[in-house]
């Protein structure tokens, strides 16, 4: 199978690191060749990050380049179009429509741009928005964002629903399966 | 059982199966998780080290005790550790030893992009280059039998794609390898005439480390199909892009040991294609190799001597058609990092910014003031530096420095290299005034203890230094703690301090909100009716207050209800819920 590129996006501190554990328990299990990458460090600090996941019968390159990536899960909407170029031709962007100032805009020397997603949508690319922030507290927590949007990136995938309960299990902690489990469901369904 | 681990974690696990007992290190994006991963295992001793130096002779006394160690560190933190690493080159070691260093091309959390090999070659120690987990593991435990087999420390090189992608692993079993210690003083004595004895012996060592190179199955030739005629070598990150781009199209030299470099490897391969070319990030190392032993390669010339390479990077260069995609008209504002909502720092740096002082900055995550609103630093250099750059800059500057200059520290980057500056500070008098940023942890690689925090690398009881008392026994008499999160008191004691005529220490103290024991408040929110628009709590540079329809809103996601925003506000528009 020829490699599929996955890229993670968002603000530091949004939890990509639990949904590129997800992706990565699931992949390894379901026999492919994977590769997580992400970088840590200053640029976490609230600052843009992002989470590279590859995997097919063997991957080399450890990062996603330009026009590369199948899908970009975005946790934030000015990130999804910062990341924009490296979703290749006919590729998806599923994307929470939250909205959270970086610093430029918090004082005034940048506006944010609130109409990204429609001129995503006018250039052909397939835009596939959710208000993630509401189904997590749907869940019972703002924290499971992270899972709304797994949930939602399944629907794109083969992989049996089973599975993918299945990979929660193994990556969360016991007290919070239950909340993820339902994120993960509201993600998934609506 | 196969599993995803992230190359430093790769790397921990295979010293330990090596048998690795003693870790040493300090912590430094992208190293700190091979320390990390290793303080997990049980039965073997790991330590956060005070800086890198110490880190690694205590590594040195582990390996001439007779028990396999190693410490680790991050590219800039090697300059420090230098000094013991170009004599234990001469020593040589009992048990083995490892040198784990990461570096960042990119620069992605570091003051510069040097080239770790060059210590390598300078210190005349072997260095081995993985470029992925795997191989991480394995050429940890290769490590440890070359350092035993030809009596050095050795090198393994990570640099950050490396040390942060996971990849698949297998895992082996653990290995007891264990040295008696006997006393031998021309080995282990470098005084004059014992370190000239051992020089030749360097020498030869690496002409056999050189033999070595050439037939180890670290350093692999792989066939291409012929499609392409020409020749590539690479190592580390570079071999996956290469491999990326080009598949099995064509023939690779793909180098594990990366000093010494083999000779008569290279020329075979070179004679078997058109022409090569050398594909390496950062400096020209095997290029200059191969140029040095008489290969004609192209390599600087056509793959930049700056930054990180990419599949893009390789494929733009071979001249082959990108890939397609699509590019928005809209300018996205860029998302620097920045200090969190909450973070101690923050009150003391309006404190300067308000009071125009000039201020030395440091290495830690306080280094984040620089940035807009506050843009409070005026230099950051490496660790230390602003403790002794304040003393120089107050000898140089005199009456018209002293009263309006700080340098600003964490307790962390204290302990690693600012203590010895305040010495001089104390020692040869210069009226400076050191602010210490104690937020009680190493808040930048990720939570790590240090000697000021109490605390040990497994989260134990261990010594702790006190900084008020440390401060005055070298001879500053004027030590004062104060709450970042109190302006008043801060915006008093920073002008008190800067008007004495001696040196003085503030210690700015309130942990870093991230940790567990600190419990968030609930969420400030803000009284539309009373907020007038003056925005002169957005001058506070905090990422939970934003300014939407001429009123300041608090995003009460991020916002801990620290409460020190409402203290700015003239119009009392901030509001705490009652609990």
């Amino acid at each position: 199978m020829a490699t599929k590129n996955i890229m993670i996006v968002g603000v530091g501190g949004q939890g990509s690191l639990l949904a590129s554990k997800l992706l990565g328990r699931l992949l390894v299990d379901e026999g492919y060749d994977v590769k997580v990458s992400e970088v840590h460090g200053m640029s976490q600090r609230g600052g843009s990050v992002v989470t590279y996941v590859k995997f097919g019968d063997k991957v080399y390159s450890p990062i996603i380049d330009e026009g590369e990536a199948d899908f970009i899960v975005s946790f934030e909407k000015l990130e999804a179009a910062r990341y924009i170029k490296d979703l290749r031709k006919d590729g998806t962007v599923i994307v929470n429509t939250q909205q959270i100032d970086p610093m430029p805009v918090i004082i005034g020397s940048a506006e944010y741009p609130e109409s990204v997603l429609d001129e995503m949508t006018s250039k052909g690319v397939n835009v596939d928005a959710i208000d993630a922030l509401s189904l997590a507290s749907q869940a019972g927590s703002a924290k499971a964002c992270n899972i709304v949007l797994m949930g939602r990136l399944a629907k794109y995938f083969d992989i049996p629903y089973e599975k993918w309960e299945a990979a929660i299990e193994k990556c969360v902690k016991p007290n919070f399966i239950e909340i993820n489990k339902k994120a993960f469901s509201l993600g998934y369904n609506n | 059982m196969k599993e995803l681990m992230i190359g430093n974690a790769a790397l921990a696990r295979g010293l330990y199966e090596a048998g690795c007992s003693v870790i040493s290190s300090y912590p430094g994006t992208p190293s700190t998780e091979i320390t990390e991963e290793f303080a997990k295992y049980g039965d073997v001793y790991s330590e956060w080290a005070p800086n890198e130096k110490v880190a690694a002779e205590t590594a040195f006394g582990a390996s001439l005790r007779g028990k396999r160690s190693a410490c680790c560190m991050k590219h800039v933190g090697l300059n420090v550790a230098a000094d013991p690493l170009f004599t234990m080159s001469y020593t040589g070691v009992n048990a083995g030893m490892v040198i784990c260093v990461a570096d960042d091309p990119g620069m992605h959390s570091s003051q510069n992009e040097q080239d770790s090999r060059h210590y390598a070659i300078a210190a005349k120690v072997p260095m081995l280059e993985p470029a992925d987990s795997q191989e991480a593991l394995v050429f940890a435990k290769t490590a440890f039998d070359l350092s035993e087999q030809f009596d050095t420390p050795v090198f393994i090189k990570m640099c950050t794609r490396v040390a942060h992608s996971q990849s698949i692993v297998e895992k082996g079993e653990r290995e007891e390898h264990v040295k008696e210690y006997v006393k031998n003083p021309k080995k282990y004595i470098m005084a004059p005439a014992n370190a000239i004895a051992r020089h030749p012996f360097v020498e030869e060592r690496t002409r056999k480390l050189t033999e070595y190179a050439e037939t180890s199955a670290l350093n692999r030739v792989e066939n291409g199909s012929g499609e392409y005629d020409f020749g590539i070598i690479t190592s580390s990150t570079s071999y996956q892009y290469v491999k990326e781009v080009f598949g099995d199209s064509v023939d690779i030299l793909k180098l594990g040991i990366i000093n010494p470099l083999p000779v008569k490897l290279i020329k075979d391969f070179a004679a078997k294609v058109s022409k090569v070319y050398v594909i390496e990030e950062l400096d020209p190392i095997i290029e200059s190799h191969c140029r040095n032993i008489g290969v004609d390669v192209i390599g600087k010339e056509k793959f930049s001597i700056i930054g990180e390479f990419s599949q893009k990077t390789i494929a733009q260069a071979f001249g082959l058609e990108a890939k397609e995609n699509v590019c928005l008209d809209t300018d996205v504002p860029v998302r620097p990092p920045m200090m969190c909502a909450g973070c101690p720092h923050r009150g003391m740096y309006y404190v300067l910014a308000k009071n125009k002082i000039t201020v030395l900055g440091d290495i830690g995550c306080y280094t984040l003031g620089s940035m807009p609103p506050l843009n409070a630093l005026d230099m950051t250099l490496c660790m230390g530096a602003s403790v002794s750059g304040l003393h120089g800059y107050n000898k140089a500057g005199a009456e018209e420095t002293e009263g309006k200059t700080v340098c600003v520290i964490g307790d962390s980057t204290f302990m690693h290299s600012g203590v010895t500056g305040l010495i001089n500070i104390a020692y040869n008098q210069s009226n400076s005034t050191v602010i210490i940023l104690d937020n009680s942890i190493t808040g930048m690689t990720g939570h790590q203890q240090n000697p000021t925090t109490g605390y040990n690398i497994k989260g134990d009881p261990a010594g702790k230094v006190d900084l008020e008392s440390l401060c005055r026994s070298v001879g500053i008499n004027s030590v004062r703690v104060v709450d970042p999160y109190n302006l008043e008191e801060c915006e008093r004691v920073v002008k008190e301090e800067l008007a004495k005529n001696e040196p003085s220490v503030i210690i700015s103290r309130r942990p870093c909100v991230l940790l567990k024991y600190v419990k968030p408040k609930k969420p400030l929110k803000i009284n539309p009716d009373k907020c007038k628009g003056c925005k002169r709590c957005m001058k506070f540079g905090c990422p939970a207050i934003s300014f939407r329809d001429k009123h300041a809103v608090i995003d009460n996601t991020l916002c801990i209800g620290c409460g020190v925003c409402a203290g700015l506000c003239p119009f009392d528009a901030f509001e705490s819920e009652v609990e």
